[in-house]
């Protein structure tokens, strides 16, 4: 029988991760530089990557015969169980390196802890996912560190980004289901690591602790923006018109 | 942010222990810690290295073609700096 709490719990980490990376595709040749255009691109490979071996585990857990290439392509937005920090527009470069110092410290802490998990599959995809995501973190780190403590102007930039990505934080901790503590890393646990880690980042970079409500959560129940629905139209439109296609 | 602000860098990448680095390409940056980091993500994607160096194209001298001649040709005709012009006697031992 399916262990649905299981397979909604990858689905979240999959599906973080694949929007995370359709966004951080946007980059590509709009970049400052063309060296950031490749290094933003690479981290949108990365967490591709997880998406897809953590997307074919749930596809063996859902026990539907449903490959990593149905999950991606072929659901609608209402289920998809990505939290909504990632799936909003990010055309803004310091709204891209806020939200990925946010989302990938976050990542971090999740996937060392998921790493020491019982799930064999999962712990394995972890681990090897930790290595990744610490690169992910350094990278937004200097970002934030040059921009926050640069000009005038970039610190002002910096701080309105850091401001628009903060409602969305506090979804990221959403209790597990209670039936997984045993097995998985609770996001709850994960606030007090995370949140040290971003305020040093902030502290240094000179920039305030922003001081905003969080925004509605529901992400990981299939709740969503209305933007996912015009990433998924984008990501999903050429797998749905021409079913199977491979190159 | 323009490429005018940003000074070139080269970058040398070792492919493996006890190999010597090697010119691999340039990059634009905005300092050193940026340029390695430049560098490893456009020269060691695909497992290229393991371990990258970064110069400032501007603290590299380099000769020019002008001084081709006077630098490179008369080595040319020397044939006594190779080790081959010398013959050897039979039986010569601690060579």
């Amino acid at each position: 029988m399916t262990d649905r709490p299981l397979l909604d719990y990858t689905l979240g980490l999959a599906d973080d991760a694949l929007v995370s990376a359709q966004r951080m595709g946007w980059w590509i040749s709009r970049a400052p530089e063309l060296e950031e255009d490749v290094a933003l691109a690479n981290i949108g490979l990365d967490q591709l990557g997880q998406a897809r071996t953590l997307l074919t585990y749930a596809g063996e857990l859902e026990q539907e015969g449903r490959t990593e290439d149905d999950l991606a392509y072929l659901r609608d937005d209402r289920e998809f169980r990505n939290v909504k920090l990632v799936e909003r527009p990010m055309t803004d470069f310091g709204v891209a390196m806020a939200r990925l110092l946010l989302f990938s410290t976050y990542q971090l802490h999740l996937y060392r802890a998921l790493s020491a998990s019982s799930d064999a599959t999962l712990s394995g995809i972890a681990a090897k996912a930790v290595k990744e995501v610490t690169y992910h973190v350094d990278h937004a780190t200097h970002w934030v560190l040059r921009l926050g403590d640069g000009t005038a102007g970039s610190h002002a930039r910096m701080q309105v980004a850091l401001d628009a990505e903060w409602p969305y934080v506090d979804e990221l901790f959403t209790p597990l289901d209670p039936t997984l503590t045993r097995l998985v890393a609770d996001p709850s646990a994960l606030r007090d690591p995370v949140l040290t880690d971003v305020r040093r980042v902030v502290a240094e970079a000179t920039l305030a602790m922003p001081e905003v409500a969080p925004a509605l959560g529901g992400g990981r129940q299939g709740l969503h923006t209305e933007h996912l629905g015009h990433l998924l139209a984008e990501m999903q439109h050429l797998h749905r018109s021409h079913p199977g296609a491979t190159w | 942010m323009s490429t005018r602000d940003w000074p070139l860098w080269e970058v040398f990448v070792r492919a493996r222990r006890g190999l010597s680095h090697v010119h691999a390409g340039s990059l634009h940056a905005p300092d050193a810690e940026m340029a390695l980091r430049n560098a490893r993500d456009l020269y060691t994607r695909r497992g290229e290295g393991v371990s990258l160096w970064v110069v400032k194209a501007s603290d590299i001298e380099a000769s020019t073609p002008d001084e081709r001649d006077p630098f490179f040709d008369p080595a040319a005709d020397k044939i006594y700096r190779h080790p081959t012009f010398y013959d050897v006697p039979e039986g010569v031992e601690h060579l």
